[in-house]
């Protein structure tokens, strides 16, 4: 119990510190490289939940794929010196950092009064529906549609980021 | 320990994101933000299905994934032709669909 509060509250505090790290860097490279450590804090994260199957992907698809590209496209871009975009205070950033403070409070305000006498989960229920049999069962019975269509989903994504990157359209 | 601890992270990275969005002038790194919206929104599901113990809530951050994923290539496409074409990442120089 105390070992599963020590486990979340040194990710969550890994994971709010790297995601506020991304957001301020200027440099790209170092922003990437500070959201992939946020991903891997939530592959722990999703661990202490019983979610096994999903934290692997998550590592796999995040980390090893979008990330990849991520870094990949900087790379390519070579934002030099001059593409820094030097952020400075300004007022639209005061605006924004009110409306997403405003945001956050909403959010935490619906949290607070929707799980108020919420108890605490059941582990091994949790354990159960985590693992990757109970995942695939569903995904091939009940939700085989949509795991068709994803298929497609990827194809027009392949198409489109091709036909969008060629040097010329004829 | 219950689930609110995870919901309580998951929103303040929600806002994080949105901060990120808003206030970043880099395209890169608005986009890098949404994906940090996205995972948040994920870590919610996935709390939520430990929580009543139904795999839906697993399935569904499942199919984001693959939206994610999809999305990242498409819109990191559109990054590089709009580099190529103005020779710029800065959201506030690329106008040409404002009047």
């Amino acid at each position: 119990m105390i070992l599963e509060s020590i486990v979340f509250y040194t990710l969550a505090i890994i994971s709010i510190g790297s995601a506020l790290l991304m957001v301020t860097r200027r440099n790209p490279v170092i922003a990437a490289l500070y959201l992939i450590l946020n991903f891997f804090c939530l592959a722990g994260l999703y661990l202490t939940l019983q979610a096994q199957f999903i934290a692997v992907i998550h590592i796999l698809v995040y980390a090893g794929a979008i990330m990849v590209l991520f870094v990949f496209v900087i790379m390519l871009l070579n934002l030099g010196d001059k593409q820094t975009l030097n952020d400075a205070i300004s007022p639209k950033k005061v605006v924004a950092g009110g409306l997403s403070l405003a945001l956050l409070l909403e959010l935490l305000y619906i949290i607070v009064y929707a799980t108020k006498d919420l108890p605490a989960y059941d582990v091994k229920q949790a354990l159960e529906t985590g693992t990757v049999e109970h995942i695939g069962k569903e995904l091939f019975t009940n939700f085989l549609f949509p795991f068709e269509v994803t298929s497609i989903l990827l194809l027009a994504a392949i198409i489109g980021a091709v036909l969008l990157a060629k040097r010329k359209l004829d | 320990m219950g689930i609110q601890p995870y919901l309580y992270l998951s929103a303040i990275m929600f806002m994080i994101g949105v901060v990120g969005v808003i206030a970043r002038r880099n395209a890169i790194i608005v986009f890098m933000s949404i994906e940090l919206m996205l995972n948040s929104v994920n870590l919610t599901l996935i709390a939520f299905s430990a929580q009543l113990g139904n795999v839906t809530g697993q399935l569904l951050v499942f199919f984001v994934m693959t939206v994610a994923a999809a999305e990242a290539a498409v819109g990191l496409a559109i990054i590089i032709s709009l580099f190529r074409n103005k020779q710029t990442v800065n959201l506030d120089e690329i106008n040409i669909l404002k009047w």
